[in-house]
């Protein structure tokens, strides 16, 4: 038998360190070491329960877990093989009790269907992606369905574009289908360029054939032979695989002539990106594509009606297309009955900042941030205090705890003022500043601007110029007006999503944490004491033994001392690195 | 390699690879293979993932234990990279973050040879359909 | 497709589908300020990248603001052109766009031409609430482009013109964010381009961003060294286009009014550039009947069509992008070079003057032969033939600089005899002119018979293409013609796939010709303007007693003094020239900017 103990920060902050110890002590005492094996594992993502313990093989899941309740555990359960009904998962709603983990509501919470098969596939063998019912989506449609038929599965599944827009696939694929011309293009967005985004790189990695499989489905849709896919170059491993991915596909007839028998042509080729954010918008990457400079051009004509090579073209992006094998062979009711009313299905984030299960998840559309953030990524680093939650990456704005409880889905995070964008997600704590976060974002926007417009080629870099200034403490309340009337107008004016969202970070922040601003402005303070021209390290008097290990390391040599007297920092030449404050043993520097 | 004809063809293939795929995974046999997967993601891959692979393969074949080290996408752990996921014949997968070659081999000694579980697992949050 | 009905500041009107709210709003007298738009409606030449922002609208139900030049009308659409949203934005983006323009307004060469300087006085700008860094690149100073790109506002007019219009494809935009310029390839120099000078990127700048080499002060210098005879010569298109510097109506005539002008500034001769054109028929009208009876007799190694080679713009083009057909077009020089390789010889003689003593200006509608005069081939021990060659606009601020009320002047004569011309060398400032003129000429010679009607209406027009074909005497003259760079590609792209059935085509660099060029009086946007200059130019033409180049009795004269005869070894020594291979430019070099920062 094994016990599993959660050694996750959320869980150890609740003593599950001691837990282990006395499990094991008792194990011990027993003499079951023969039998029994306490380990400690990373986080079980319900720290909200914590400390968990998990006994193997019979799944038993105990919840909020003492240190004291070790005894009991190892003679019920270990040694008379009775569970501890006291410890198990009380089911919130109907109030019973579960004892096996995978019967339990929390393991629902996520559900993976684009990336179903990362992590469970050989992605460079494409008999593991068809014994996972790959290409069986595509049979169906090339040999029993029209065009027309197939879009409206699209269309009845209710799947929303995943790269940030949210436009409802189908009705996107229709549309293209309904346009005269003797060429079409499908084409595949794999721009992904939001900071802290991989969901897309992941998928082409871990499954790059269900891409190509919902390409070849979307050619057949719209009456293209044709598909792209636009991925920048710095994805090399997911180029690699996709490359196998496509010469596999060709080599069994999935891709080329007369796929099964149809008499439905479709070839892919690959298109490089330099890594331009702003080419992740369809008509800067087909402006790109093309060879020319990837600048986003005026919508009206949309690209369905004058796309790539001035033809009828229809882009959606990898992860949107990932989840389209599933829809044809689950069925459009079964996809439209996960998630919200408006958003169906799942999103994929990338959870990203203070918290501590990084990585990717995939939740179905309703899920709220407060289960995202605390139960799948394991709650804050470091048992810190949540602050904000970033999502949509440069184009969102920051969300606060008041939005912890609200369900996401496209729609509700544009009401909070934020978006879905690509499905980045940034956790902040009580140190971070939120001027700097705005700043941040705005530091990227400025850099990925493609300069076309004027509203973001210079507005956004005034805007950063603004924040820099009140980080610097010496911004001024006129400043904020400026601000204000600045990410207005850079909204109202930009030619493209781009600069249409790129003062989302700053006007949310200033909605949300306007004291923040203040405190940069009047008090010339940095509350959460990240901003460097606002911050001081001192002596603390009372408390400086004379060690010199603070003037040791310090790089500028701006710590003065005798050996047994108290230290000064000289604050002209301090750079504000904090190697002082690190190297202190007796609580001697502060930090205001 | 030959071509796949129709959506039956298709069909015939799926359960054959289904059926190769099952009988290593659900093998009676106690002498089965092991299924070692590596998490082979540009996150993977970052923290460390191919001299895990490597380690897994040339160790396995060295102390003769009947396996099969493949690699996978990213299992979405991408804290605790580089990640592998540990199936043995009949058992439920288990999956151990931060692995490098020492806790490899700890993993081979350990869990592989012996059934006993080691620290550093990571339980699987997600559901695929 | 039924009338959309739109309202717009309240008043309703109805328009076709398609058009625009900027189209719309203009036919209601609105007026909504733009900056990067431009329409050259007749040379349907459309710019709409909708960058700039300033002419956004607000649009009833729309999330954001419009922009008007880009956004096409709906049924039912309600438009406000200056609610305080409106206003408000168009006064934010034009105040951003200023924090990064430099405020050098007092000393800069486009003050009181410059779009951004009257855009900024019409929205009443008088603070910039947002200042910050300004964007600086290098300047350029090529031989005849002054590209200060600190004064780009990124309109894009001038990639326009280079990529899509002349194709000749050195400037876009390059970087991104803040620093995005328009630029040659890796911030190159225009220099290390496949630049043609054409200049139409300077004639559609709405500021000092892109400007032409400015020669006046050589220029008065040179007047006022009493060693130099300083000679000058005014192109065919300077005379219709002059006056609108001073006022004057678009298409007024100010031949008489420039002389007068040139000798107020004390020029030694004042000549033109036009007798220098009759000079370039006789060659080229000789070149052209004698590769033309070769070829109909049989030579299969004499090429045609020939192609008219009195445009520098089109040279350099030709000498980068088809360097397999260098031996296509005619071997004659330019007017304004021949004309200087005249005046320093048989002129010099005249009045016994050492060519080092003489100092030969020439008054050009371009930019581009401001480079031509450089070219190492027209000059003979370092000595060029033309020594400055400065623009309309350069010659207007000469004007005004010596104090002369240029519209109180009155009409003088040119002197001789390299003043004298006929109607056909007038005709060269426009499109289709100079292969008219060289028409009235060959015809002539060609058939030995008088020709009756001078007027060659089938030549004349503002389609980028034109095709004509010419009865001599029985034999069927096939005649092409171009203008835009972007057209002459589409007839040398048939000539070089040997698909071209034309005998001659005339090729010039310019929309509309030499009356477009890149050095006239700005057009901004408006190419009714050049439609008057082109009707000044034919009524000039109709004006003249002499039609046709070889009757200019001064031309015959220099023939017989001097020259010999057409394409004799002194006229092949002094008035053909030879093309070199330029091909397309790559420079590897390392970056210049990090070299500096190093």
């Amino acid at each position: 038998m094994h016990i599993l103990v959660c050694g996750g920060t959320g869980c150890h902050a609740s003593s599950s360190n001691l837990l282990l110890e006395n499990l094991k002590e008792q194990v011990d005492e027993n003499e079951l070491s023969g039998e029994v094996q306490v380990i400690a594992t990373g986080c079980f993502g319900f720290c909200e329960k914590g400390p968990i313990v998990k006994m193997v093989p019979d799944n038993t899941f105990y919840t909020q877990v003492k240190p004291a309740d070790a005894t009991e555990i190892i003679q019920e359960h270990a040694i008379k093989g009775r569970q501890v009904t006291r410890l198990l998962y009380k089911d919130p709603v109907n109030k019973e009790t579960i004892s096996d983990s995978r019967k339990m509501g929390f393991y629902k919470k996520q559900i993976r269907i684009a990336l179903r098969n990362c992590g469970l596939i050989n992605p460079e063998n494409i008999d593991e992606y068809i014994a996972a019912d790959g290409y069986i989506a595509l049979g169906t449609v090339l040999s029993g369905m029209t065009a027309e038929q197939a879009t409206k599965v699209m269309i009845d599944s209710g799947l929303r574009g995943r790269g940030g827009g949210g436009f409802p696939t189908g009705i996107k694929w229709d549309i293209a289908r309904k346009v005269e011309a003797d060429q079409k293009y499908v084409v595949c967005n794999a721009d992904e360029g939001d900071p802290g985004a991989f969901m897309d790189r992941s998928i082409l990695e871990g499954d790059p054939h269900s891409v190509i499989e919902a390409m070849i489905i979307n050619g057949y849709c719209i009456g293209a032979d044709h598909g792209l896919v636009y991925i920048r170059a710095e994805y090399p491993l997911a180029i690699e695989r996709l490359k196998i991915a496509l010469n596999q596909a060709r080599e069994y007839g999935l891709l080329g002539k007369d796929i099964l028998g149809s008499g439905f042509n479709f070839e892919i080729e690959i298109r490089y990106g330099a890594g331009a954010f702003v080419c992740g918008e369809e008509t800067a990457l087909i402006h790109s594509m093309e060879g020319h400079r990837g600048e986003p051009t005026f919508k009206p004509p949309f690209p369905a009606q004058s796309g790539y090579l001035g033809k009828p073209t229809n882009v959606n992006n990898v992860e949107t297309f990932a989840n389209i094998p599933v829809i044809f062979n689950k069925g459009a009711e079964w996809f439209a009955s996960i998630g919200t009313e408006k958003s169906k299905g799942t999103k994929v984030f990338a959870l990203a900042g203070k918290i501590n299960n990084v990585g990717l998840i995939e939740v179905p559309m309703g899920t709220t941030l407060r289960e995202v953030i605390f139960e799948i990524g394991g709650g804050i680093k470091d048992g810190k205090k949540f602050k904000a939650v970033q999502t949509g990456g440069p184009s969102g704005g920051c969300l606060t705890e008041k939005h912890l409880d609200t369900p996401i889905d496209f729609d509700n995070l544009l009401a909070s003022g934020s978006m879905m964008g690509s499905g980045g997600m940034i956790v902040m704590d009580e140190d971070d500043c939120m001027v700097s976060v705005a700043r941040f974002y705005l530091d990227f926007t400025v850099e990925e601007s493609c300069g076309k417009c004027t509203p973001c080629r210079v507005g956004n870099k005034r805007l950063y110029e603004i924040l820099d200034t009140i980080s610097k403490g010496k911004g001024t309340h006129k400043d904020l007006d400026k601000l204000r009337n600045l990410g207005d107008v850079i909204k109202d004016t930009s030619l493209c999503g781009l600069g249409q969202t790129s003062p989302n970070p700053v006007l949310s922040t200033m909605d949300n944490f306007w004291d923040e601003y203040i405190a940069h402005i009047e008090d010339h303070r940095c509350p959460a004491g990240q901003c460097k021209e606002l911050i001081h390290y001192t002596v603390v008097e009372e408390n400086c033994v004379g060690c010199t290990a603070c003037a040791r390391n310090c790089p500028v040599n701006c710590i003065a001392g005798e050996r047994k007297e108290i230290h000064f920092i000289d604050q002209s030449i301090c750079i504000k690195c904090g190697a002082c404050l690190e190297k202190c043993k007796f609580n001697a520097i502060s930090v205001s | 390699m030959k071509k796949v004809k129709s959506l039956a063809d298709l069909k015939k293939m799926k359960e054959q690879f289904q059926s190769n795929i099952n009988l290593r995974e659900k093998s009676e046999h106690p002498e089965g293979l092991v299924q070692v997967k590596v998490a082979m993601a540009t996150c993977g891959i970052a923290s460390g993932a191919k001299d895990v692979m490597d380690f897994m393969i040339t160790n396995l074949e060295k102390r003769n234990i009947d396996a099969i080290v493949t690699q996978t996408g990213c299992m979405g752990y991408c804290y605790a990279e580089p990640t592998i996921e540990i199936r043995l014949p009949g058992q439920d997968p288990v999956v151990y973050g931060y692995v490098d070659v020492k806790k490899a081999d700890e993993i081979i000694e350990k869990h592989i040879r012996q059934g006993e579980l080691v620290d550093g697992i990571i339980p699987i949050n997600y559901e695929t359909i | 497709m039924g009338k959309l009905k739109v309202k717009i500041d309240n008043k309703l009107i109805e328009v076709e589908q398609g058009t625009t709210i900027l189209e719309a709003a203009k036919k209601l007298s609105v007026e909504i300020p733009t900056l990067c738009y431009m329409n050259l409606g007749d040379m349907n030449i459309e710019h709409k990248p909708g960058g700039c922002r300033i002419c956004v609208v607000e649009v009833e139900g729309r999330r954001n603001l419009a922009p008007s030049c880009a956004t096409d009308c709906h049924d039912g659409m309600e438009v406000k052109t200056h609610s305080i949203r409106v206003l408000n934005a168009r006064r934010t983006v034009l105040e951003l766009m200023l924090s990064d323009h430099p405020f050098d307004c007092l000393i800069c060469a486009k003050s009181g031409n410059c779009d951004l300087q009257s855009t900024a006085i019409k929205l009443g700008i008088r603070e910039i609430q947002y200042q910050g860094e300004k964007s600086t690149y290098k300047p350029d100073l090529s031989p005849a482009i002054l590209r200060d790109m600190d004064k780009c506002i990124m309109c894009r007019r001038c990639e326009k013109m280079c990529n899509e219009v002349q194709t000749v494809g050195v400037l876009s935009g390059i970087y991104r964010g803040f620093e995005a310029v328009v630029a040659p390839a890796f911030e190159r120099d225009l220099d290390h381009s496949e630049c043609t000078y054409c200049g139409q990127c300077v004639a559609v700048c709405p500021t000092a961003a892109l400007t032409e080499v400015d020669h006046t002060n050589q220029v008065l210098r040179a007047l006022a060294d009493p060693s130099k005879t300083v000679v000058v010569q005014t192109a065919p298109a300077v005379r219709a286009a002059l006056g609108e510097e001073f006022g004057m109506e678009p298409g007024t005539l100010v031949t008489g009014k420039m002389v007068a002008a040139l000798r107020q500034l004390e020029f030694d001769y004042v000549f033109d550039t036009d007798f220098a054109a009759d000079l370039t028929i006789m060659e080229e009208g000789a070149e052209i009947l004698g590769r033309l009876n070769r070829h109909l007799s049989g030579d299969k190694s004499v090429k045609l069509p020939i192609l008219t080679s009195c445009c520098p713009g089109w040279v350099s083009f030709f000498e980068h992008h088809f360097t397999d057909l260098l031996d296509v077009p005619s071997t004659a020089r330019s007017p304004q070079q021949m004309f200087g390789a005249i005046a320093k010889t048989y002129f010099a003689d005249k009045i016994q003057k050492n060519r080092k003593d003489i100092v030969v200006v020439s008054i050009m509608p371009c930019v581009a032969k401001k480079y031509e005069c450089t070219r190492e081939e027209f000059s003979v021990d370092g000595n060029p033939d033309v020594d400055f060659s400065i623009s309309t606009r350069e010659l207007a601020n000469l004007i005004k600089r010596a104090n002369i009320d240029f519209n109180k002047l009155p009409d003088e004569e040119f002197d001789a005899p390299m003043g004298e011309s006929t109607g056909a060398g007038v005709i060269f400032g426009t499109t289709g002119g100079v292969i008219e003129a060289a028409t009235r000429s060959a015809y002539e010679m060609h058939t030995g018979k008088t020709l009756e009607k001078v007027d060659f209406d089938q030549l004349r027009g503002w389609e980028g293409i034109r095709q004509a074909t010419v009865d001599f005497d029985g034999f069927q003259l096939k005649i092409g013609i171009a203008h835009g760079l972007g057209n002459a590609r589409k007839l040398l792209d048939d000539v070089r796939s040997g698909k071209s059935e034309f005998h001659a085509i005339e090729i010039m660099a310019c929309p509309g010709g030499c009356i477009g060029g890149g050095g006239q009086p700005l057009h901004h946007g408006n190419s009714a303007i050049l439609k008057a200059r082109q009707k000044a130019i034919y009524r000039e033409d109709a004006n003249k007693p002499l039609r046709k180049s070889h009757e200019n009795p001064s031309i015959i004269k220099l023939y017989e003094e001097f020259l010999g005869k057409p394409l004799g070894e002194k006229a092949h020594k002094l008035l053909h020239t030879k093309y070199f291979r330029r091909g397309n430019i790559i420079c590897i070099e390392p970056d210049v900017r990090e070299a500096e920062s190093i």
